[in-house]
């Protein structure tokens, strides 16, 4: 497929926005069981939900340039007993309110108990939107991944996988980002940030490989034989119907060549994984906030790497019809 | 249930792109507005189209076939293209079975295109949404033009008349006897998508002839011997009037 940088963009940034708000509200969770010293609503919570938002906007904002009709956007909402695609439309916004919710609730420091634990502890209104938001960002890593994974024609694609690593990777960036947001706002939780972004980078870099070796002993499902019916072994297209190009041979081919392709996948391995879960360690140890940065900035760019790889990656059934695009 | 389909004979079709053209003529003029073409006259001509023929080669020179092999949408009972739509754009009519999209709600997100094994849909750069073979809905059903003009526009076009138009779930049309007869088989068959059109395939046309076959033994004018009987070397009576 042809990697389209607004898309690369909306899942890569939609994916540091709600690994973010997990963090944030994973360290909340500890706070409340006293687990982790509690942190001052106003600064890190509030600022945090902030960062969150400003993330969702962007990726929201890069989705608009894959549409060619972008002043319908709001027909997605319509499709959603049937459409991925117009469930992570509804979730999305969803998501965004409720981390707003959140964050106003934080800065005005409104405390409403809700219920009072029978241990004591009290549940107040924060912690219900902040849970709220918490599945959301769940419920939109799934619309998100089940977007492509529900494509059975994209073979590379359609595994459980997909979702894992839509997870996975979103989770990792965002709590990267909150390692070195903390370094700022709260240099009490860097450790546990930074620990946790360590585990969830490791455990994206297994399901990663996971999905490259299986993606690796694929087997096409689809030959030319099938795809026009001749049962025999030597077929050899001599015209595609046109010599300009078509949409066909824009949409579904990446049009590059392959040592680039395997570049990009180191690229991706080592920066999306390994070199930030060790500026991750370097960054905790020395106590430096600019390690923790470039760490973020590192895994980031790994990410979108990464991203354009998935979709260079899939191979699409309709190529077999253009196989001067394919050999060439 | 109706279901509309195009039944398209391998056997017969010589890659002439007359459907490709008849078809852009007439879908470019309708009231959907034009399939947009980019650098027409230029090089690297490209535009939007709904029908495309594309040549194969298969075998081994000297003993290759050429195929020529017109795609366009093939409406599949089961199109995969249609749920995964956001906006509901992409619809199959109950009423017929055919495949459309509604270009005033598509957004152009091309999920669909995705979605379809076939590469038969085509984003419209100019209009910047999604289009793809109707039928001709617009033609079919237009009760001010004579009713033998009433089918795509493909099929008036096609000089061999491989093309063929009709109702695939009425066993006793012209579709579901040619089908049925010579072997109709669908694309991709691997994705359950149930094509409705169909592919007639290239049928070898073959005579034997026998060795006896080739001395008019049976001429008339022989079987009561009043005429000279030349050797099987010499020219037949047909050849030559020796008498
Ligand atoms: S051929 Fe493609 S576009 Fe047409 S109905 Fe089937 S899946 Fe949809
Ligand atoms: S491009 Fe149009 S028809 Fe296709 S899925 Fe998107 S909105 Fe639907």
């Amino acid at each position: 497929m042809h990697p389209a940088f607004s898309v690369i963009f909306l899942t890569t940034l939609i994916g540091v926005g709600q690994g973010l708000f997990l963090a944030l509200f994973t360290a909340h969770t500890y706070a409340l069981f006293g687990l982790l010293p509690d942190q001052d609503g106003q600064r890190f919570y509030a600022y945090g939900s902030l960062i969150t938002l400003l993330f969702m906007g962007g990726g929201l904002i890069a989705s608009f340039f894959h549409l060619g009709r972008p002043e319908r956007a709001w027909r997605t909402a319509t499709q959603w007993r049937t459409s991925w695609l117009s469930r992570e439309v509804i979730v999305l916004p969803a998501f965004m309110g409720m981390v707003l919710l959140y964050g106003m609730v934080h800065l005005l420091d409104w405390k409403l108990v809700l219920v009072t634990l029978p241990s004591g502890l009290p549940i107040d209104v924060s912690v219900l939107l902040g849970s709220l938001a918490w599945l959301l960002a769940f419920a939109l890593f799934v619309c998100t991944g089940m977007i492509y994974a529900c494509l059975r024609f994209l073979r590379e694609w359609h595994t459980p996988l997909t979702v894992i690593n839509y997870i996975l990777l979103g989770g990792a960036s965002g709590f990267t980002l909150a390692a070195a947001f903390s370094a700022f706002a709260a240099p009490a939780l860097v450790g546990f940030f930074a620990g946790w972004s360590v585990i969830i980078t490791l455990l994206g870099l297994a399901s990663r490989i996971a999905a490259l070796s299986r993606n690796a002993r694929l087997q096409p499902k689809s030959s030319l034989q099938t795809a026009i019916g001749v049962k025999h072994p030597r077929i050899r297209q001599t015209a595609m119907g046109f010599m300009g190009g078509s949409f066909n041979t824009r949409e579904f081919f990446h049009h590059v060549r392959r040592p680039a392709l395997r570049a990009v996948k180191w690229f991706f391995l080592a920066g999306a994984f390994v070199v930030p879960a060790l500026l991750l360690a370097t960054g905790v140890s020395a106590a430096t906030p600019v390690v923790l940065i470039l760490a973020f900035i590192v895994q980031y760019s790994g990410l979108v790497a990464e991203r354009w790889f998935f979709f260079a990656q899939a191979s699409h059934p309709q190529n077999l019809y253009y196989q001067d695009v394919v050999s060439g | 249930m109706t279901q509309l389909a195009l039944v398209i004979d391998l056997n017969v079709c010589v890659g002439c792109h007359a459907c490709v053209t008849s078809c852009k003529e007439w879908n470019t003029s309708g009231a959907a507005g034009a399939l947009a073409d980019q650098n027409p006259y230029a090089a690297d001509p490209t535009g939007t189209f709904f029908n495309r023929v594309q040549t194969f080669e298969v075998g081994t020179f000297p003993r290759t076939e050429t195929v020529h092999f017109p795609k366009s949408c093939l409406h599949c009972e089961d199109p995969p293209c249609v749920p995964v739509c956001p906006t509901g754009a992409s619809y199959k009519r109950k009423e017929d079975g055919i495949v459309l999209v509604d270009y005033d709600k598509c957004i152009g997100c091309k999920y669909c295109s995705w979605a379809c094994p076939y590469g038969v849909r085509e984003f419209d750069e100019k209009q910047k949404v999604m289009k793809k073979c109707t039928l001709c809905v617009d033609r079919i059903y237009d009760l001010s033009l004579p009713e033998v003009d009433r089918k795509p526009a493909c099929v008036k076009a096609c000089p061999t008349s491989a093309r063929l138009f009709g109702d695939i779930h009425d066993s006793e049309s012209e579709v579901s006897v040619a089908i049925r007869d010579n072997g109709g088989y669908q694309l991709m068959p691997e994705w359950s998508t149930h094509p409705a059109n169909h592919y007639l395939p290239r049928r070898k046309t073959s005579v034997h002839i026998h060795a006896d076959e080739l001395e008019r033994a049976d001429n008339p004018l022989k079987i009561d011997r009043q005429q000279p009987q030349p050797g099987k070397a010499e020219p037949s009576l047909d050849d030559v009037t020796s008498w």
